[in-house]
């Protein structure tokens, strides 16, 4: 797939090796939920990222350990993209006392504040305010961090958004606004959300810097995600980054939503022409392409992907479930 | 006609859409969800199909402007059922449903009143934690100018919606998904059960259970295990929580002298306690023994199924407070 990509060719290999690997981490650690879930161990409602790896993966790789990031009720990848512990999410999702929020939260409350992943919370549009509060703590402190905040096209609807477009272009808050246009908001396509303008448009009237682009290409996500970094860092924040990409899996869980199933919303073709743009397979062929990795290196890539995500569900299955007697334990008022 | 005919909780009220639309024109239904059948249960089946797009509306996620939308439309002489298919998501709702539909009548002399329904449901469990389990229905009571309903059977959950639709004032109706698949006689006719009456559901001397929703459904379960002791427990299903039957209460209360108050919700400054400090206060001289509240606990919900079950009450949380005041 030469050419599919808008990135400039001058990406230090180690760099086009990792985004490599994160997707691949990502991707495989979410399809490792479908059997659980089926099975029953795993419970609680996982809205599974597998299609949109290059997103949090361009994105956050444009960003330091020191940045933030806030997720939503889809942040597996966010969360792994940041830097969180495979194990601890696993565990979360599993339910378990190691996970990283203890059990408490399950897959919609992922956080890991020490590689600045502040959290996530199923609640549309809700963490994009704290997204802002974040950039604004970066701007009293004059400590040059940038805050993200990821959200989908449902989130396009909540006026909260607008509210927080306004305020970082009014103050040039260093704050990216990640938008993920999947197309779909639980069961309503979004041609039956919106009218038929360009979600990137909407940053445009408030004075933000705004683009749309192909959340399928890491590439051009980085390249977005680090000319939106520089631009936040140097005061001349917010950005507004719009991603066109897909999510294989229906809304929640392993079902694909797909035409003529129990949730019958979208047509067959449309999951299979996606699969064409699948961003980790397109990836590969770039890779290869350009020699810059092998098919063998790649495939040793998958198996040590592999070797992880299954240390970390053995890490989730054998960590103590919460004790009852510990329900209240985090509860100060 | 027969009255023997059985419905669910969620397909009666969907009967009362139904019937209620049909009635009156000006009735329709907006909010997120109402045109797909794995978003609001069966409660809105049929509805698209037979009144179309027009009043049957799925909305974009926008709570707080679909929201003010149906208050406004029911000052333009509409009458508005807008649903949250999670009472968690009516958040960004309050504006419109407390600062706009519950004072509107009164700051505006009585000029203009708001016939609004605010539908929404409780849908909690399944490791959903903190964001997808509440249940608000105490905040909603403590704001004047909101009539507030919460039933516990496929009968008063037809009867109620269909008193919320002709009830010239803004009502938060909130139903659960717990008791959806609940089933009972439900008459076919359209009928109304008056907003503001209580429900003495099964009858009793010893002591008196206050309680709504699903949670009258677990105080019925204790009462017929408590009988197999020789315990005869009236329980005193609420159905309206705001405004409270105060004199039910009270005179279960004057039979029994004891009172254990069951709510799905929150404790501090909760349902229970409101129920409670009426009793104190009225009814002080009949109590034989303190007022037992069973309450969730000041807590957020955890996702994890065991720290659930520790959550939320039962049957055996109200067994074991009747037993303690006997
Ligand atoms: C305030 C609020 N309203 C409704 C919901 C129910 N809900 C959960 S996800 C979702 C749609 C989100 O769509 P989008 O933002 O496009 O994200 P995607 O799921 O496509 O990643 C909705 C409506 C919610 N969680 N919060
Ligand atoms: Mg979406």
């Amino acid at each position: 797939m030469k050419g599919d990509h808008s990135g400039n060719l001058n990406y230090p290999r180690n760099l086009l090796v990792s985004f490599h690997r994160q997707m691949l981490r990502i991707r495989l650690c979410e399809e490792a939920f479908v059997e659980p879930i089926l099975a029953g161990e795993v419970h609680c409602p996982c809205h599974l990222y597998s299609g949109e790896e290059a997103v949090a993966v361009g994105v956050c790789a444009a960003l330091t350990d020191r940045d933030y990031v806030f997720g939503n009720h889809r942040s597996h990848g966010h969360y792994l993209a940041k830097g969180g512990s495979m194990r601890e999410m696993v565990a979360e999702i599993f339910c378990r006392e190691t996970g990283c929020s203890r059990g408490r939260g399950g897959s919609m409350h992922l956080i890991a504040p020490d590689v600045g992943m502040l959290g996530s919370a199923p609640i549309v549009a809700g963490t994009i305010s704290l997204a802002l509060g974040a950039a604004l703590a970066s701007t009293i402190r004059r400590d040059g961090r940038v805050a993200v905040t990821f959200f989908g096209d449902g989130a396009t609807g909540e006026g909260v958004l607008y509210e927080c477009m306004s305020f970082a272009a009014l103050k040039k808050l260093p704050i990216i606004f990640v938008c993920e246009n999947n197309y779909y908001a639980t069961h309503m396509p979004i041609s039956e959300c919106r009218v038929g303008r360009e979600i990137h448009e909407i940053a445009r009237p408030f004075g933000i810097e705004s683009r749309q682009i192909d959340g399928n290409d890491v590439l051009a996500v980085y390249d977005a995600g680090l000319h939106a970094v520089e631009k936040c860092r140097a005061g001349n924040g917010p950005v507004f980054i719009e991603c066109l990409t897909y999510r294989y899996r229906g809304h929640v869980g392993p079902d694909d939503n797909v035409q003529g199933s129990h949730t019958d919303i979208r047509p067959r073709e449309e999951i299979e022409l996606w699969r064409e743009k699948d961003p980790i397979k397109r990836f590969e062929g770039y890779l290869t392409d350009q020699r810059i990795m092998t098919q063998e290196e790649l495939n040793m890539a998958r198996e040590e992907m592999t070797r992880e995500v299954t240390d970390a569900h053995d890490f989730a299955r054998r960590s103590p479930l919460p004790r009852a007697e510990e329900l209240e334990r985090y509860v100060f008022a | 006609m027969s009255s023997h005919r059985k419905l669910s909780y969620s397909l009666a009220i969907n009967e009362a859409l139904h019937q209620t639309m049909a009635a009156d024109p000006s009735v329709f239904l907006i909010g997120q969800g109402v045109k797909s059948p794995w978003y609001v249960g069966d409660t809105a089946q049929g509805l698209l199909e037979r009144f179309g797009t027009d009043r049957v509306i799925d909305t974009p996620v926008s709570e707080n402007a679909m929201t003010g939308a149906a208050v406004g439309a029911a000052l333009a002489g509409m009458k508005p059922v807008v649903v949250h298919p999670r009472v968690d998501f009516m958040f960004y709702a309050f504006d419109p449903i407390i600062n706009e539909a519950a004072n509107w009548y009164y700051m505006n002399g009585g000029k203009l009143p708001v016939p609004v329904v605010f539908w929404g449901i409780i849908n909690r469990g399944g490791e959903q934690a903190a964001q997808h389990s509440q249940s608000l229905h105490g905040m909603f009571a403590q704001v004047p100018g909101l009539k507030v309903v919460m039933p516990a059977t496929p009968y008063d959950a037809k009867g109620l919606m269909i008193a919320a639709i002709r009830e010239p004032n803004p009502v938060v109706f909130i139903d659960d998904r717990w008791l959806y698949k609940l089933e009972e006689p439900v008459p076919e006719e359209i009928y109304e059960v008056e907003i503001g009456r209580g429900n003495v559901v099964r009858p009793g001397n010893d002591v008196t259970v206050v309680a709504s929703s699903f949670m009258v459904q677990e105080s019925i379960k204790a009462a017929e295990m408590l009988v197999k002791e020789g315990i005869n427990v009236e329980v005193v299903d609420l159905r309206t929580i705001k405004p409270l039957d105060e004199n039910l209460i009270l005179a279960s209360v004057q039979k029994t002298g004891r009172l254990v108050v069951v709510d799905g919700g929150w404790r501090t400054c909760g349902l229970a306690a409101e129920v409670s400090a009426l009793v104190s206060e009225r009814a002080f001289g009949a109590l034989k023994a303190p007022v037992v509240r069973i309450t969730l606990p000041d807590c957020p919900a955890p996702a994890s199924a065991i720290l659930e079950n520790a959550y939320y009450r039962t049957s055996t949380d109200i067994i074991r407070a009747v037993k303690s005041i006997l």
